[in-house]
């Protein structure tokens, strides 16, 4: 049986990072690098089903208010449209962190737009907060009836997302001090870049139909 | 401050109310305590903990999957004999176990089944095989497939669990609302089959994401996907699958958790909740479960059929795609498993249709196996008479499918033993037998010994009729109108057909029995029955082409492959076991706690739910995620194999196999057999 030479596989494509390794371990690097970030596409499309049955939960309860209060009475569509803005912009400074990461290769440029990020997610979740206290306060608690269950879960799973996204982004802040921005911490950071991006999605999905077509109807 | 530190665990959560659960319950304390003592007579900590525990390599994941397998099977299959003896004497009778705790007999039954013996089985089976067919060296994350493995013995824990503290779920395996939630379910039994699950299930998505990137990006240089063993092949499709099944699963498990914990009403009778949500959720995993269940075994017998046929597999492409397409049809079909549940004729007459069209591709590829026989060099190996055992067994319970799948006949059988006896139909003969001759199948691949023929035989035989015995009567009370689930019963006609059923339950209990002596003689006799030359069934693929069992880091260098059976091509053009001309150095993941931790962690999670012991839910997931978190520091996660050491475990397997004598096709199943058979001309 005919043998393969280590290390002489098939050529990677698609994937740059900005680094100083010799071309062997760069090689090595990017093939470890395709693996993970394809693994983490597709987790996300796992993710994606989590959120497309909470979608269709919610869709199905839209009239389950079981005499409770309903999304107009609830929805603080301002605050939506602001958490929504928050969101947006931090899915753009993630965009430009990697950017400077892949192309630029500097360390102070990339770790500022993430701050940034991290800063926005924050200030997402803390609106959010307010919206679950404000609606909480008028009755809306996730007991109340099969909607007020369906938008919770929904808009819920969505804000633990982020959440963990913040998180996720103090920890690359940790490795970037112990590591700098090694090929690992950078395949990391475009996994979480990943997943942000992919919260920005699902939240788009969140305004339009629960916040938007709720206020409407 | 009792309360804070046990939650609701309390002195009546130990097993006394009835005899049969004390029983049961001590087995379980007596066969973990026997475990441990063993393990510290035999000094054998040191080495559970660094060579299995705390192990990433694929070989030894996908073994430990197997024993939890087997482990859950002997409880899962001593329930059904409980269950058969009670309905044997069930008729005006209430027989010798209450409801309450005949209902938790088939609840834990079937989850255990399901969740606990085949899908371990069959994920360890993967594990252990489709690296080696694929020539790779590991899966694409080691430590997350060591992670998945905790999470599913995490689950298993909690079901064994559940034995000794607790009575558990009454609400069957599938666990339908409203009838779970607390205010018809108040225990803690809920609580153990949600969370025993959703540990599972979260171990199941990881698997399916880590095979999936396996094959995508891990073969051997050469094959394609179209010259994948057909067992990769199924691999890939029931990955997809599990990415996209299981979620479906953690989430209607999590909304019935909601509904329990925190008083929501996703479920509900009342305030707006809709359990056929549930329903819809649960089979939208449930029947792509169905084919993750089935296709493994598919995988097997394709693999099986062609090698001891000694021929090419008939129909490769034909066979591919016939397994895609079944995977994709398994995605439109789940609503068949509630034809009766009130929607519209014309939902129904749709999901009936696309349920028969899953019958063309199974048939499709029936004939694909049988041709692959026809005019082969047939061998009756163990793997052998199962695969002929499940091509006809199988064909009834396709038949039967094709039945159900009709609405107008599902009305008539709908929750009635009818159903039992086909879903134990397909799930017998075709998952059960599919993951028993992979078990004799790669055996001696995994250990270096052939499993004992005879024993073989006589589990084969055991199981066969023991199956025959006890599902046929099942159709025919099923026919008579006999409600599933039954803990009494009034109609004079269904007894003796009781008795029969209750025979099979014994053949199978004798089966059982007979893998625990048949692995008790091999292990005892293993040095007649060594193949430590590495192909002893005269194999096509690469597994074949290494020592059994298999050194850590598989192959010395990594195969160029061109072909289907690029081992079988090798051998006939007299290239195989060429040794490389140059040795190199072989990077390895190195052995990790984190899967264990996560285990520990996973599993006290979820008992901590269960009971309610908020503190210990804090801190376990702290530990959990914490153990990932400092996991992510870690840069010290390879270990190299040096050349030189590789050079002389192959060098010594080269010179054994030159030593080795070939066996004749004919004597493949005596001593003679030492891992080398000659080519039949």
């Amino acid at each position: 049986m005919a043998y393969t030479v280590e290390g002489k596989g098939p050529s990677h494509i698609g994937i740059r990072m900005s680094n100083d390794a010799p071309p062997s371990h760069k090689e090595e690097a990017r093939a470890q690098a395709e693996e993970a970030l394809f693994g983490f596409w597709v987790f996300l499309m796992s993710d994606l089903i989590i959120f497309s049955m909470l979608f269709a939960t919610y869709a199905t309860m839209t009239h389950a208010l079981a005499g409770g209060p309903g999304p107009k009475q609830l929805f603080d569509i301002h605050s939506a449209a602001l958490e929504t803005i928050a969101l947006l912009l931090s899915s753009f400074t993630c965009g430009l962190a990697t950017l400077y990461m892949r192309y630029d290769g500097s360390v102070k440029k990339t770790l500022l737009w993430f701050v940034v990020t991290l800063l926005l997610g924050a200030v997402f979740l803390s609106l959010e907060l307010h919206d679950f206290i404000a609606m909480a306060a008028k009755g809306g608690v996730p007991s109340r009836s099969g909607w007020l269950s369906a938008s919770w879960a929904l808009i819920g799973t969505h804000g633990l997302h982020v959440t963990t996204g913040c998180i996720w982004l103090l920890i690359m802040f940790a490795q970037v001090a112990k590591f700098g921005l090694d090929p690992l911490v950078q395949t990391r950071f475009m996994r979480l870049a990943l997943f942000w991006h992919f919260l920005d999605v699902v939240w788009i999905g969140i305004f339009s139909i629960v916040y938007l077509l709720g206020v409407i109807s | 401050m009792i309360h804070f530190l046990f939650g609701e665990l309390g002195y009546n959560a130990l097993p006394f109310y009835s005899a049969i659960a004390t029983v049961a319950a001590s087995v379980v304390v007596l066969g973990a305590v026997v475990v441990v003592g063993s393990i510290t007579w035999l000094r054998g900590w040191r080495a559970l903990w660094s060579e299995w525990l705390t192990s990433v390599d694929h070989k030894r994941i996908g073994i430990m999957y197997v024993v939890v397998s087997f482990v859950m099977l002997a409880r899962a299959v001593i329930e059904a004999c409980v269950m058969r003896s009670q309905q044997a004497v069930a008729y005006d009778s209430p027989g010798f176990i209450p409801p309450e705790h005949f209902a938790q007999l088939f609840t834990t039954h079937g989850t255990i089944m399901i969740f606990f013996m085949a899908m371990p089985f069959l994920i360890g089976i993967y594990n252990f095989a489709m690296p080696l067919q694929l020539g790779a060296r590991d899966v694409s994350f080691p430590v997350m497939n060591s992670i998945s493995l905790g999470l599913t013995s995490a689950g298993a824990v909690l079901m064994m669990i559940s034995l000794c503290l607790g009575k558990f779920s009454t609400g069957g395996w599938t666990g339908y609302p409203p009838y779970t939630e607390l205010s018809f379910s108040p225990g803690v039994g809920v609580d153990y089959w949600i969370w025993a699950l959703t540990l599972s299930s979260l171990g199941n998505t990881m698997t399916g994401i880590n095979f999936a990137v396996t094959i995508y990006k891990k073969r051997a240089p050469g094959m394609t996907l179209f010259r994948m063993p057909l067992f990769c092949w199924t691999a890939l499709c029931i990955s997809i699958l599990m990415i996209f099944a299981m979620p479906p699963l953690t989430v209607a498990t999590l909304m019935l958790a909601m509904d329990r914990y925190l008083d929501m009403h996703f479920f509900t009778n009342a305030l707006g909740g809709n359990m056929m949500n549930y329903v819809n959720m649960f089979w939208l995993f449930g029947h792509p479960e169905v084919y993750i269940l089935i296709l493994p075994a598919f995988g097997v017998y394709s693999e099986t059929i062609a090698t001891f046929s000694n021929k090419r597999l008939y129909g490769y492409t034909s066979l591919v795609w016939a397994t895609v397409s079944i995977a994709v049809l398994s995605f439109t079909v789940w609503l068949h498993h509630f034809f009766t549940m009130g929607q519209d004729g014309s939902v129904n007459a749709v999901f009936g249709i696309a349920t028969m069209l899953i019958a063309i591709p199974t048939g499709v590829k029936v004939y694909d196996w049988l041709l692959t026989m026809f005019r082969g060099r047939i061998r009756l190996s163990v793997p052998m008479l199962y695969a002929s055992a499940f091509m006809i067994l199988f064909v009834v319970g396709g038949a039967t499918g094709v039945m159900l799948a009709n609405p107008g006949f599902d009305y008539q059988v709908h929750n009635t033993l009818f159903l039992v006896a086909h879903f134990h139909n397909m799930l017998i003969p075709g998952l059960l037998f599919g993951m028993l001759s992979a078990y004799h199948y790669w055996f001696p691949k995994a250990f270096g010994f052939r499993l004992n023929e005879v024993w073989g035989r006589i589990i084969f035989a055991c199981w066969t009729g023991g199956f025959l015995l006890a599902f046929m009567p099942l159709y025919i009370v099923g026919a008579l109108g006999m409600p599933r689930r039954s803990q009494e019963f009034f109609e004079a006609v269904y007894q003796p057909y009781m008795y029969v059923a209750l025979a099979g339950a014994a053949l199978v209990f004798c089966a059982l029995a007979s893998m625990a002596i048949q692995l008790w003689t091999s292990i005892r006799n293993r040095d007649s029955l060594r193949v430590f030359a590495g192909d002893p069934w005269n194999g096509r693929t690469l597994e074949w082409s290494i020592a059994a069992p298999p050194p850590e880091y598989n192959f010395a260098r990594i195969p160029k492959v061109d072909s289907v059976d690029a081992f079988y091509q090798a051998k006939q053009q007299r290239t195989a076991w060429r040794a490389p001309d140059e040795y190199f150095d072989i990077p390895l993941p190195a052995n990790s706690p984190v899967g264990f931790l996560c285990c520990v962690s996973g599993g006290a999670f979820g008992f901590a739910l269960t009971w309610h012991i908020w503190w210990a839910v804090v801190v376990s997931a702290l530990v959990f995620f914490g153990s990932i978190v400092l996991r992510s520091f870690n840069r010290d996660t390879m270990r190299i194999v040096p050349s030189g050491e590789v050079q002389e475990t192959e060098e010594n397997w080269l010179l054994a196999l030159s030593e080795t004598p070939p066996v004749a096709n004919e004597a493949m199943f005596t001593t003679a057999n030492r891992g080398l058979v000659r080519e039949p001309v």
